[in-house]
């Protein structure tokens, strides 16, 4: 899954792909073809997306989702965040870092990306990228 | 009569609920029961065509193949026709076409699913090139998730409440406490549903559509023959299986994303109001016209985002509607007289189809304890994951 974002620094970076003849942003990246149908280029560059925007609307899990999600046990809610993005004006979802309840977002208000575990195994601990809102420090 | 009306000639449905049998099954039974409310024979049909799920790899283990095999091998030509949650809309599109060109003058519809127990979940195996998969793999963002976002949005930008959503389920579980092909049929109070434990904030347990079994089918032929063997059948008059239109700009299942509206801007109509924007245009009425509509309530807040979609009303004015119980039967437009998906839960390929048997009942006068007096022409409108639109007019 690195493919979907880098770790700059401390900070993740979404990687998308942008249209190099209509500037279209897509995310996941698409490889081929741009999905503007009045483009259709196949001249497409990867970019790294914004790490900021502006909350969407956002919900939580109250009950584990089913495989292949990878539910921790005991199962702890967790949130999940759709934010706009603002110079790619697209809305892009993530799970919001642990420990960040419902009560505690409001929509409009803006949010930071982060990198965090998504699940370990006995080798690997796996990273995803999440949402949080900005200004909380450095850790989730 | 319009150049692209076919008549719906026999309805027919086998009980939602969660019965664990084949889904083949379900589909005999409601293409039995259609055909014989048409007055036809099996060996009549000369078209049938099936709306298909997608299970263990086999789309809806060939869906018209199938019903046609279970109900006799008889050399009626099939297609099997897949639009998630929209497939039975795609299957009754491609019976029109069908007798619209000449191909055939009577075609059978059929839709029928067998459903897990709980949450809809993608199919196994390492699938990382599936948004489908990816979706569950990387957020766990099951269906409800994405139910929940709209109704936090709506909530944000109109000041929606819980107490609307809860109002949506109990006027739906009213609507469907007498309906002989509904799975719950138990009157259901605002307080009860807003004491239903939280699933996806702010989407209780009582507001999600579950997952069921159920089987619909309709008998459709061409308006010629229709006038041979009846006086004043009930007609589709219009099809819609639209797909959105770039930059789709609301976040849709099982997308990660929406569309970028950096380079070009998103259309007039978002994706889910060009859905029965479409039909109407087709059949040449307006929303003004509908008597009676058959939206997808896959969550209480749903439906209210319906409500704005199919032109009811305007954008933030549909707990207005619901409020003034103009949406509720004895209203001005009763919205899921049947009882909707709150009373039936989702068996998917089957759902659009079984909106028009919903329909035809209510504009024949047969929708016995949920009649909308006087309907002439109803909608329906469903959407399925990937892009899928469906809405079909319904007149007499």
């Amino acid at each position: 899954m690195a493919a979907w974002f880098d770790v700059d620094g401390e900070r993740p970076r979404l990687i998308g792909s942008r249209c190099r003849r209509c500037h279209s942003y897509f995310f996941p990246r698409e490889s081929f073809a741009c999905r503007n149908p009045r483009c259709q280029a196949t001249e497409l560059e990867d970019v790294p997306l914004s790490t900021t925007g502006t909350l969407w609307s956002f919900t939580d899990n109250h009950y584990a989702p089913p495989a292949p999600y990878v539910a921790p046990d005991p199962f702890q809610p967790y949130a999940i965040a759709a934010v706009e993005l603002a110079e790619e004006r697209m809305v892009v979802l993530g799970q919001v870092a642990p420990g960040i309840p419902t009560t505690a977002l409001e929509v409009g208000m803006r949010m930071d990306l982060v990198a965090d575990p998504l699940y370990a195994d006995d080798e690997h601990e796996y990273l995803v990228w999440k949402w949080r809102p900005a200004g909380r420090g450095d850790r989730p | 009569m319009k150049r692209q009306d076919v008549a719906v000639l026999g309805v027919g449905m086998h009980p939602w609920g969660k019965w664990g049998r084949n889904f083949v099954e379900y589909g005999v039974k409601a293409a039995q029961d259609a055909l014989k409310d048409a007055g036809l024979e099996w060996a009549d049909v000369q078209f049938v065509s099936g709306g298909e799920t997608i299970r263990n790899g086999y789309p809806g283990f060939i869906a018209g193949a199938a019903f046609a095999q279970a109900l006799g091998w008889t050399g009626a030509r099939v297609a099997s026709c897949y639009g998630a949650c929209a497939a039975g809309a795609q299957a009754i599109s491609a019976a029109r076409a069908q007798i619209l060109a000449g191909l055939c003058d009577v075609a059978l519809v059929v839709g029928a699913d067998t459903t897990p127990k709980g949450f809809f979940a993608p199919q196994a195996g390492e699938r990382g090139t599936d948004p489908d998969w990816l979706r569950f793999r990387l957020l766990g963002a099951t269906n409800p998730v994405y139910f929940a976002l709209y109704a936090r949005r709506r909530m944000a930008l109109y000041g929606a409440t819980d107490r609307d959503f809860a109002k949506v389920k109990a006027k739906n579980a009213r609507h469907g406490l007498g309906n002989p092909n509904a799975r719950y049929r138990k009157a259901v109070t605002e307080e009860e549903v807003l004491a239903s434990p939280m699933v996806s904030d702010p989407l209780r347990l009582l507001e999600i559509c579950a997952t069921s079994d159920g089987g619909a089918a309709l008998v459709l032929s061409s308006m010629e023959y229709a006038r041979r063997r009846t006086t004043k059948p009930v007609t589709i008059t219009a099809v819609s299986t639209v797909t959105p239109r770039y930059p789709s700009s609301i976040i849709e299942m099982p997308n990660f994303a929406t569309d970028s509206a950096a380079a070009v801007a998103p259309p007039d109509l978002s994706f889910r109001d060009s859905i029965a924007a479409a039909a109407y245009a087709e059949a040449g009425v307006g929303p003004g016209d509908v008597d009676v509509a058959e939206v997808y309530d896959l969550s209480s807040a749903l439906e209210l985002d319906w409500y704005e979609n199919i032109g009811l009303c305007r954008p933030g004015e549909a707990e207005r509607l619901l409020n003034d119980g103009v949406t509720a039967l004895g209203g001005r437009v009763p919205v899921n007289p049947s009882g909707g998906l709150a009373c039936f839960g989702e068996a998917i390929p089957a759902q659009a189809i079984a909106q028009v048997c919903e329909l035809t009942w209510q504009l024949r006068g047969q929708a016995t304890g949920r009649q909308v007096e006087g309907a002439k022409l109803g909608v329906s409108v469903n959407q399925g994951l990937f892009g899928h639109g469906s809405s079909v007019v319904a007149q007499r």
